[in-house]
């Protein structure tokens, strides 16, 4: 089985049923996804399949066909090749945010925060505060930093526009 | 990382010439030698190291948790020696090598461990002045240090120079000076975390993610959520056919602690899933519903925390009482716990998330029944536990199936195992009777708190052992009324505290610290009262509290949150009708040390039951705030759990089980229902505490006050859910 992580292609040995999740922790060592609940609960483990963002713990790795997954790792490459940018940046304008606005804690949720927020701001680059709160509902924060995730996520769409 | 030993201290030392600041007392008791990470024993126990490359290594003791304290650490050593904080790093935390500091609880790290870092720092730069003075002819009193350099008299020297050839270890005198506050400039700067780039990127290394040559996945086997404390389900009969068509997977068994290996993490997981296990279950709980009342019924053990004045003879004007009840909380962290138990060689290896290394090491070595000494526990950074949740039982798991499987087991526990088999913040019933005087002045406070203790064995020793289990309920670190909560933030010249322990073992729920330890209950039940005592005298319930706040701080504090959120007093003809009433409240809260304070604007849904809580004004006193960008964090972070916790966390469990073992069964807070806060540090220059605590019991209290504000009524009982708030409104 073969599956494209961050534009690269990778040639599986897994059980068709496998979690993508354990794939790309366990086969690929990635260290973006991370588990979190195994239910599709939490977003602990979101990467993007073709710019739409799933929960990985629930998708079969053979589910994804030839959809081209991107990881936390992955997320300044996916900029670039939205924004049709010649080198892609040292970090996705969603990444520098959340550092600038030193906003994580434990960071542990910020994989699925980050591709989540990567994913809005894709479709809707200049969201509302409420926009922000319906798209960002489904990633819980343990430590409670969803008021610097918010003023990231504005951070980053005011960044993007320039 | 994939060894387990990222560097031994002779690597991080370079075999080279380095300067070492120990703790002489400590040394004695230091492991290390046996095995073999540090081979001079002058070096054991050392605080901080200066390298030949300028660069200096803090062991510390203290561990991150994700609340910021590996930077702000650093910058009290950056700032006793004079170096960038570029130059320093803190070595893992390991029982092999680190500062026996104790466990990472009660916001500690701080204020103790601060302290003891800061003095080693500061017994390394008067090393470094000595040795400046004689290289360089210049008296000890016309040098000054600055980045990394000894200066005076037009010569300079960096601090590499001065290490000798050889290790040298320099005692903590305890009398080197420390630098005055005023002369601070790390501490109180808001310097960037550390560790934040590599979190956001996908390079940093979570405990969940380390990976050992040969390991193997295992899964614990458990029915579900856990039984009562001392009375876990038994089991009747396993079926490994169920599991057949998996290959490579081993069923690990011991007493009632069940578990599978696989190879391959899926199958592991497949594995603990369909594995049939016939479980038989003692019926020892009261179910969610009649916990308070088994609770209040319970024969106790009766102690008085406190007894100033005499509450019985103090004559009140205006007298108030009232009773409260709160719910077992989960830590529920948002990574379940996961530890690698290696052993296979002559040290055992145990790598987890443990927040007291030491004291793992030495249950370890218990377990497996061999000396402490070799047991090596090392730290490695898991999602944010906010108190003792499952990380040591997932590491004792970890080091029954690596010793009946004979190679390295990494223990994942499941969503299921980390909420339902968590060692839960305890319930608690309070009742408070407060008096003022006819002019609002508080003369008499009496609280009686009903809890049990601490639980002692993790459920892996439970399960897997054959010896009873143990309840801490006696004696220092057990669980007693806070006198600091409980009246503690006003003069009061009577009070009376008295702690009713029930029975632990005698059909409950393993209960261990979570943050803000049972601080929420006795707030949610003494704060509403000071309210309701506030309106009787007449009162604004800010001025009330501002005229009877125990001294200058607690005043400063509470006006601080009372400033920016620009509070009035509320005006009578304001109407409590509509569909969605409106309310602010504020209350005052601590753990021990620093102060906090809370005003909460809210919104009720009449039809609903839903409460949105909209804004949060906190407010704390901390001392001097290290790094002033953490401490706002962490009153966010305290701002936004406090009102989860206020209006949605309740372990739920019937007769047999606890029920709660998701986040569909263990709601919290989410994003589309977050306040905005607003963090205020009230800035002083008294020593840094702890900052991790003290905010959370105000915003819950300040929400129930914001709650009887919008709509006359008092919640008795949190979480204040829709369907208790439908039936307050509708009683």
């Amino acid at each position: 089985m073969q599956i494209k992580v961050n534009d690269k292609v990778h040639t599986i040995d897994a059980d068709p049923d496998t979690p993508l999740l354990y794939v790309l922790a366990d086969d690929l060592g990635l260290k973006g996804p991370r588990f979190g609940c195994g239910l599709a609960q939490c977003g602990s483990c979101s990467v993007l399949v073709d710019g739409k963002e799933i929960r990985s713990c629930v998708t079969p790795v053979s589910s994804v066909g030839d959809g081209h997954i991107v990881t936390l790792e992955g997320l300044p490459q996916f900029y670039a090749a939205t924004k049709k940018l010649a080198q892609a940046p040292a970090r996705h304008p969603v990444q520098q945010a959340f550092i600038d606005e030193q906003a994580p804690q434990c960071g542990y949720c910020y994989n699925g925060i980050t591709v989540k927020a990567c994913e809005l701001l894709s479709q809707n680059p200049q969201p509302s505060d409420e926009q922000i709160r319906e798209a960002m509902d489904g990633h819980l924060c343990r430590c409670g930093t969803y008021p610097r995730i918010m003023k990231a996520i504005k951070r980053a769409a005011l960044e993007m526009q320039k | 990382m994939t060894a387990h030993v990222r560097l031994s201290r002779r690597g991080i030392l370079k075999g080279a010439g380095a300067l070492v600041v120990s703790l002489a007392a400590v040394n004695a008791s230091m492991p290390g030698l046996a095995l073999g990470a540090a081979a001079d024993p002058k070096m054991l126990g050392s605080w901080i190291a200066l390298h030949d490359d300028g660069t200096v290594t803090v062991y510390l003791g203290k561990v991150e948790l994700g609340q910021g304290n590996g930077t702000t650490m650093l910058q009290l050593v950056a700032e006793e020696l004079d170096l960038d904080m570029a130059k320093v790093a803190a070595a893992q935390v390991d029982t092999a090598r680190s500062m026996n500091q104790g466990a990472t609880v009660s916001s500690s790290s701080i204020q103790q461990a601060g302290g003891q870092i800061r003095a080693a720092a500061a017994e390394m730069r008067q090393e470094l002045l000595r040795r400046a003075s004689q290289r360089l002819g210049v008296p000890m009193d016309k040098l000054t240090t600055a980045r990394g350099q000894v200066q005076g008299d037009g010569k300079s020297i960096t601090y590499q120079a001065l290490i000798d050839r050889e290790l040298t270890t320099i005692p903590v005198t305890g009398k080197a000076p420390l630098k005055a506050p005023a002369d601070y400039h790390v501490v109180g700067q808001r310097v960037a975390r550390v560790d934040i780039p590599a979190k956001i990127d996908g390079s940093f290394t979570y405990m969940q993610q380390v990976k050992v040559p040969g390991m193997l996945h295992g899964r614990v086997v458990r029915p579900g959520g856990q039984s009562a404390y001392g009375k876990a389900a038994s089991i009747v009969a396993v079926d490994p056919s169920s599991i057949a068509d998996l290959k490579d997977v081993q069923i690990v068994r011991r007493g009632n602690f069940l578990a599978v290996v696989a190879k391959r993490q899926w199958d592991a997981v497949r594995a603990a899933e369909q594995l049939r296990v016939r479980w038989a279950f003692q019926a020892a709980l009261p179910e969610t519903q009649g916990l308070y009342s088994k609770m209040r019924s319970a024969r106790t053990d009766d102690a008085v925390m406190l007894a100033e004045g005499d509450v019985a003879k103090a004559s009140a004007a205006h007298v108030v009482r009232g009773t409260f009840h709160g719910p077992y909380q989960s830590h529920a962290p948002f990574g379940p716990s996961c530890a690698i138990a290696d052993l296979t060689g002559e040290v055992a290896v145990l790598q987890c998330s443990s927040q007291d290394v030491f004291a793992l090491r030495d249950r370890v070595a218990k377990l497996l029944n061999r000396d402490a000494q070799t047991v090596r526990v090392q730290y490695m950074e898991g999602a944010g536990c906010y108190g003792h949740s499952c990380y040591d039982d997932a590491a004792l798991a970890a080091v029954i199936m690596a010793q009946e499987v004979g190679k390295p087991v990494r223990v994942q526990f499941s969503r299921a195992n980390e909420i339902g088999w968590d060692n839960y913040g305890p319930a608690h019933v309070g009742e408070v009777v407060i008096g003022a005087d006819k002019d609002g002045k508080l003369v008499s406070y009496q609280y009686d708190g009903w809890h049990h203790g601490w639980h002692i064995e993790e459920s892996t020793e439970e399960l897997a052992l054959d010896t009873p289990v143990r309840e801490l309920n006696k004696g220092p670190g057990s669980l007693f009324v806070n006198k600091f909560v409980t009246g503690g933030m006003y003069a009061i010249p009577n009070r009376l505290l008295v702690n009713h322990a029930i029975p632990g073992l005698e059909g409950y729920l393993k209960g261990a610290n979570l943050r803000a330890p049972m601080d929420l209950h006795y707030t949610f039940t003494s704060e509403q009262m000071i309210d309701q005592l506030a309106a009787q005298v007449g009162l604004d319930p800010f001025e009330f509290r501002r005229r009877n706040a125990a001294n200058e701080r607690w005043l400063s504090v509470l006006e601080a949150a009372a400033k920016a959120a620009e509070w009035k007093p509320r005006s009578s003809s304001e109407p409590l009708s509509g569909d969605v009433m409106k309310g602010r409240g504020i209350a005052l809260g601590t753990h021990r040390a620093s102060m906090g304070a809370a005003v909460v604007d809210i919104e009720v849904d009449r039809n609903s039951g839903e409460i949105v809580v909209k804004h949060v004004y906190a407010a704390m006193d901390c001392g001097i705030a290290v790094n002033p960008d953490i401490v706002e964090s962490q009153i966010i972070g305290m701002a936004i759990q406090g009102t989860s916790r206020m209006l949605h966390e309740e372990v739920q469990f019937s007769a047999a089980q606890v029920t709660s073992l998701d986040w569909n069964s263990y709601p919290i807070l989410r994003f589309g229902q977050h306040p905005e806060v607003t963090p205020i540090i009230v800035k002083r220059s008294d020593p840094p505490l702890g900052a991790g605590e003290e905010v959370l019991p105000a915003v819950g209290a300040a929400i129930a006050n914001a709650f009887a504000a919008a709509t006359g009524k008092r919640m008795t009982q949190y979480p204040m859910t829709p369907q208790r708030v439908l039936a307050t409104l509708g009683a």
